[in-house]
């Protein structure tokens, strides 16, 4: 689904990402770890391909098409979705009226996919205006269930959610990624993770993610190189005893 | 016929002799390119949601009815026949010696309406009017008075046009307004003028108490110059005004427009809220809060951007003489931030049509209680307006 071949990225003339490699299979959830300042956000922005961020070597890649150049709607048509951490207001723009765009053909229930999201007070207000750190993930992830990307990279998407509502964000990331447990249409296991083509990178700093969304892969992102590529929760479980430093060593 | 660096029109270069246009008893006997130009500012020829309609063309009056018994509207000459003390409200609020203007619609008055809802009505549909510039070269100048009487309700959708082939023409209108106690007034004017039409309305505004003042200004096609700093005073205790305006400006139009708040009595409200897009015409946006009294609130936003080029000149004034009172104001000029258009575009939408859901957006100030047909017009103007800027 995703390839991103020896990428550097520069940002404001600064070297960000010095070479990243990575490859995400269809249906796969990867999860990306990193301290502060190693470059995830800005890995993330590179392959949704905003401007400011550089590609100066390499390839990104996905569903065979090379997309490293291509404007960031047309990855989006394509299929890459985005949750953004701290995502703009605009103003006189009604979260409903965007996520009918973010819908495009597709007729969808917005009341519905609200219900489920507990967003229904705050449809009719403006995009991002006066929303809570986790009203602000709940919008996005609304806006994502609108658009179904096959990619969905999430930055940080645990950040600034209190502990009561986490556990329904993971809920609607884990459905939207199609890794839901509630079997539908009595699909068992097997046949629901073969069947899967839903992929994801979520970022996240502290690791809280996992304990609500299942993973298939951890990378480790460290000074804008990729370090480490393990089992999601072994990795974690490294950071949290030696932290960052030696699992930079794996690479070595 | 008009210097942008003296804001001088010359008025001597215009005519205030119109041929007569004939009276219309029934407005689906208007000429369809009329009735298309008053439709495009809210005044709807075949609607049935409405309790009255004026026309006026040039310096004549082509249609004056109301069908709603609570309210009574008339061209100004025929009212002041008709009620001996609406004298007293005329030249009340505005000195004909305040300007040139003032004293062009003294000297060579064109009629102009007078609307009035009666005691403890509510007007339940909206009154329309129209003032069209149909020749060239004209100045058209007119005089309306409106009061709202005590406890009643009304809403005035006033739109002014000229016809399409029109290259020159003055519009000067002096406009008196009165809300008696416990009244509402809403007064929604539409601006459609032509590319080189220099428009100087005066207004002034009273507020009784607890009366409410409602104001929402909307012109979003090319004029030539626009000057205007309307004036209210809140002089009943909880009296309330709020002004909307929404401006366009493209390559040639000046626009030079305020509002001034005088909060006179205790508890009074003010809000004045302004949007301003240059296209690359100019835009200066004036707003004064003066509070006078305790316990007054007033608020004022001023919000401009500047697609590709032009001029916006954002002026926020308070004057206060108390220490009980809450005012304040907030201005902000600028291009759209790209963080949104990129936002949008990662949502599929490409760069245009990021950039005009988010113009269409800015200009989404809260206009109530406008007829669907007119919310569909303006619509409609904001996309022509994206669609010159793209």
């Amino acid at each position: 689904m995703l390839h991103i071949e020896e990428l550097k990225v520069e940002v404001g003339n600064k070297e960000i990402l010095k070479n990243v490699n990575l490859h995400i299979p269809k249906g796969e959830c990867h999860i990306l770890f990193g301290p502060n300042g190693s470059g995830k956000t800005s890995l993330m922005m590179t392959i949704m391909g905003f401007s400011g961020y550089k590609v100066t070597h390499g390839k990104i890649t996905f569903n065979g098409e090379d997309v490293t150049y291509m404007p960031i709607n047309e990855r989006a048509v394509l299929g890459i979705g985005v949750l953004f951490q701290r995502p703009p207001t605009i103003n006189g723009l009604a979260t409903r009226s965007l996520v009918e765009l973010c819908a495009r053909d597709k007729n969808v229930d917005v009341d519905y996919m609200a219900k489920q999201m507990n967003f229904e007070n705050f449809l009719d207000r403006d995009v991002n205006h006066n929303l809570s750190g986790g009203e602000i993930k709940r919008s996005e992830i609304l806006q994502l269930t609108a658009q179904q990307p096959d990619l969905v990279l999430l930055d940080e998407p645990e950040s600034g959610v209190d502990l009561e509502s986490i556990s329904l964000l993971g809920d609607s990331i884990n459905s939207l990624l199609q890794r839901g447990i509630k079997p539908p249409m009595g699909l068992s296991h097997k046949q629901q993770s073969e069947s899967r083509v839903k992929s994801g990178l979520i970022i996240t700093h502290t690791g809280h993610i996992l304990d609500y969304v299942t993973a298939d892969r951890g990378h480790i992102l460290y000074n804008g190189v990729m370090q480490c590529s393990k089992n999601a929760r072994e990795i974690l479980k490294w950071i949290g005893q030696y932290g960052y430093e030696e699992c930079t060593k794996c690479s070595m | 016929m008009f210097d942008v660096e003296n804001n001088r029109v010359e008025l001597e270069k215009y005519s205030s002799v119109a041929e007569e246009h004939k009276y219309i008893n029934n407005l689906d006997e208007l000429s369809s390119t009329d009735s298309d130009a008053f439709l495009e500012v809210g005044v709807d020829s075949k609607s049935s949601n409405k309790s009255g309609t004026f026309i006026q063309k040039d310096s004549s009056i082509i249609h004056c009815d109301s069908t709603d018994s609570g309210v009574e509207i008339k061209n100004i000459s025929k009212a002041l026949e008709e009620h001996e003390w609406l004298s007293e409200y005329m030249w009340n609020s505005i000195s004909p010696d305040k300007d040139e203007f003032t004293q062009q619609a003294n000297d060579n008055p064109h009629e102009g309406f007078f609307i009035r809802s009666k005691e403890g009505v509510t007007v339940e549909n909206p009154v329309q009017a129209c003032l069209h510039i149909a020749k060239d070269g004209f100045s058209q100048n007119v005089h309306n008075i409106v009061i709202a009487e005590e406890g009643s309700t009304i809403h005035i959708i006033a739109g002014c046009s000229t016809s399409k082939h029109l290259t020159n023409g003055l519009h000067v209108g002096v406009s008196e307004f009165y809300v008696k106690k416990g009244a509402t007034l809403k007064y929604t004017m539409v601006h459609d003028w032509g590319e080189k039409v220099n428009v100087r309305p005066r207004t002034v505004t009273h507020v009784e108490e607890g009366g409410v003042f409602i104001s929402n200004y909307i012109s979003l096609k090319p004029l030539g110059t626009l000057q205007m700093n309307p004036v209210t005073y809140l002089n009943g205790e909880g009296a309330i005004a709020r002004f909307n305006s929404v401006l366009v400006a493209s390559k040639g139009t000046h626009m030079d427009t305020g509002s001034d708040v005088h909060l006179n009595a205790k508890g009074a409200k003010a809000e004045i809220i302004s949007r301003a897009i240059t296209t690359g015409g100019k835009i200066i946006a004036k707003g004064k809060l003066v509070g006078k009294a305790k316990g007054i609130k007033a608020h004022l936003e001023c919000k401009g951007l500047i697609i590709n080029d032009g001029i916006l000149h954002a002026i926020p004034e308070l004057e206060a003489s108390l220490p009980d009172i809450e005012m304040s104001h907030e201005a902000a000029v600028g291009k759209i931030d790209p963080r949104e258009i990129e936002y949008l575009m990662a949502r599929g939408l490409d760069e245009d049509e990021a950039i005009s859901t988010i113009v269409r957006g800015f200009l989404n100030v809260d206009i109530e209680g406008l007829p669907d047909s007119l919310v569909e017009k303006l619509n409609k103007a904001i996309a022509d307006t994206q669609n010159d800027m793209i």
